[in-house]
């Protein structure tokens, strides 16, 4: 049954607790933490009157395996926190990727290192796509630019965990959790998933489940790592998604996502209107990164300006994506201040190829 | 012929790994009897700490978990809090427990949540070669108390019964040994009890079990039966701390 579009003015933060209850997860466990508080505290709210679930738990360390518990039964359960809570559940992501565990986790990132500051920061990249914790195994990580992308891909991280048995994470930052947009709430139409027959739900007429990460025999950690490993190739193939915005007759692209796309978008409008054919490529799926697609651009395309609010962590995955004869650039803010879209504009002049004599 | 005992139905038929005179396997086995007892074996979830109990998923014929080092009570809340009709017991060691777990098994007794942990104490890291764990014994030598355990140095042993039945949100809590026939009777009707417990949906229920460790005790099978009576009983008195009755249920 479709429903009504219904257009609301939420924050970020609001849009991502809307799309878990219409996403079908009713279990959320969370500890307290700037920016991300708008989540639980809209979950803490709805859940109850639905049947659902809310803990607030006694740290990060217990949320996150309180979402594994969860999602063990076949469960649709999530947790939300920002960066220094979210090094507190590395060990928790590892064990749920490797006993093959699907659940959504929110990081609303923060700066740091340390306790840094609660200004909005991409220092979490490197966390998020190379694993964060120990052992060979990704995540699913998905990076919303809009209020309306904050609940359009929680809805689709939930269904690509699902579909993987993987955790999948959505990184956003302070900026896009505190900022309201207005949002069209439409529940996408939900994936064909697969049923969860390895869920723990008591062994009734059927031989015992079990889920674990511990592989002692011999070669049998080998044959499962392996396995892992095919299903991130599988996402690699089928789970790519970016954006790229005037980059047909580009000269020079921005590459940015989620807050700095946002301002870089802003950029590439600017310099169009000056007459610069500029362009903006941007990565939607962090993990698995688009790089075929900006190889692909990098045929044409030899020129690439990496925006980060960081100092410098998706440049790298630019560099191994682009041809060898493409010049890849780069703009950093470490935390503590946004650069405007002039700003940026500034740096794709400093780049932009008829501007270099 | 009546037949007088049998293995519960819900242990598989293979031998455990535990070492010889280890009270891990008496342990497991009483809690397979409950099991059997209540009919409840196609209705619970195990959930597995790691130590020497990770294998709980070898010998139980039930669905298992495996927990992270120490979040077992986290994790088995959040299999509750998901199937509130189903039975979540924990199987958890003293180092995993009393020490990396101990802030997770606190929090979830005092939410009260409706599950059970069987806490198997031995005083001592056992998976990992003998080390020295929260509940180890002042005087006792371990891989790391080389000298005996200080408290100068090293704190005292943590009564982890007596600590959770101040809290609120118990329903039960208990200390049993499996050292003796009479103490094996009283540690069956502890832990049936705290599978009552739940099944009444009373709250938490936690049952303390004092296990022998031979092999890194570096005691004999009937030597190490011994210390359980002589030194562990001594400072880990046996009994009921907490019971919750119809009454006092808030």
């Amino acid at each position: 049954m479709d429903q009504a579009p219904e257009k609301i003015l939420v924050k970020g933060n609001e849009a991502i607790a809307m799309a878990a209850i219409d996403s079908g997860c009713f279990l959320y466990f969370g500890y307290p933490i700037t920016p991300q508080n708008d989540i639980p505290e809209y979950l803490s709210k709805h859940l109850p009157l639905l049947g659902g679930e809310f803990i607030q738990a006694e740290s990060e360390i217990a949320s996150i395996n309180l979402l594994l518990g969860a999602s063990a039964t076949g469960a649709r359960a999530m947790t939300s926190s920002s960066s220094p809570g979210i090094s507190l559940m590395q060990e928790g992501i590892s064990y749920m990727a490797g006993s093959e565990l699907p659940a959504v986790i929110i990081n609303i990132s923060r700066s740091g290192p340390g306790l840094g500051g609660i200004s909005p920061s991409q220092g979490d990249y490197f966390q998020a796509t190379r694993g964060g914790g120990h052992g060979d195994y990704r995540m699913i990580v998905l990076a919303p630019s809009t209020v309306q992308e904050m609940y359009e891909l929680t809805c689709l991280a939930f269904d690509l965990a699902d579909k993987y048995r993987n955790p999948a994470m959505i990184l956003g930052d302070a900026l896009i959790g505190q900022m309201k947009e207005p949002l069209n709430r439409r529940k996408p139409k939900p994936m064909d998933l697969p049923p969860k027959d390895w869920a723990l739900t008591g062994a009734q007429g059927r031989r015992p489940n079990r889920l674990k990460s511990l592989y002692l025999q011999d070669g049998e950690l080998s044959e499962h790592n392996w396995k892992l490993y095919q299903k991130y190739e599988q996402m690699k193939k089928e789970e790519v998604r970016f954006e790229s915005f005037f980059a047909e007759d580009a000269q020079l692209v921005v590459a940015a996502f989620g807050s700095m796309a946002r301002v870089s978008k802003t950029s590439v409008e600017l310099a169009r209107e000056e007459g610069m054919k500029v362009g903006l490529f941007r990565p939607i799926t962090l993990f698995p990164f688009p790089g075929g697609a900006l190889n692909t651009l990098s045929n044409r395309i030899k020129r690439f300006l990496t925006v980060e609010l960081n100092t410098g962590q998706m440049v790298e995955d630019i560099k191994l994506s682009v041809g060898r004869d493409s010049e890849v650039y780069f703009y950093g803010r470490p935390p503590g201040s946004l650069p405007s879209p002039e700003e940026v504009l500034e740096e794709v002049k400093k780049y932009y190829p008829t501007n270099q004599g | 012929m009546e037949l007088v005992f049998k293995r519960p139905e819900c242990l598989i038929d293979v031998p455990f790994h535990f070492c010889p005179g280890c009270h891990h396997g008496v342990a497991h086995r009483l809690v397979a009897e409950t099991i059997d007892y209540f009919k409840i074996r196609e209705k619970t979830i195990g959930v597995a700490s790691v130590g020497c109990s990770v294998f709980m998923y070898d010998y139980f014929n039930i669905d298992v978990l495996e927990a992270p080092h120490g979040r077992a009570s986290a994790v088995a809340s959040g299999v509750k809090r998901a199937r509130k009709d189903r039975i979540v017991f924990t199987y958890q060691g003293d180092g995993d427990l009393a020490a990396i777990g101990i802030s997770e098994g606190i929090h979830t007794a005092n939410r009260g949540e409706n599950i059970t942990i069987i806490f198997a104490n031995n005083g001592i890291y056992g998976m990992t070669g003998g080390q020295m764990a929260p509940t180890t014994l002042l005087g006792q030598k371990t891989s790391t108390s080389p000298y005996g355990r200080d408290f100068s140095y090293d704190g005292y042993p943590i009564r982890m019964a007596e600590m959770l039945a101040t809290l609120e949100g118990c329903a039960y809590v208990a200390r049993v040994a499996v050292n003796t026939p009479a103490n094996l009777i009283k540690a069956k009707k502890a832990i049936r009890k705290a599978f009552q417990m739940q099944i009444e949906e009373m709250g938490f229920s936690f049952v303390e079990v004092l296990l022998a460790c031979p092999t890194n005790w570096g005691l004999s099978a009937l030597e190490a039966n011994r210390r359980v009576a002589e030194e562990m009983i001594p400072y880990f008195p046996l009994g009921v701390f907490k019971e919750r009755k119809m009454a006092d249920y808030l």
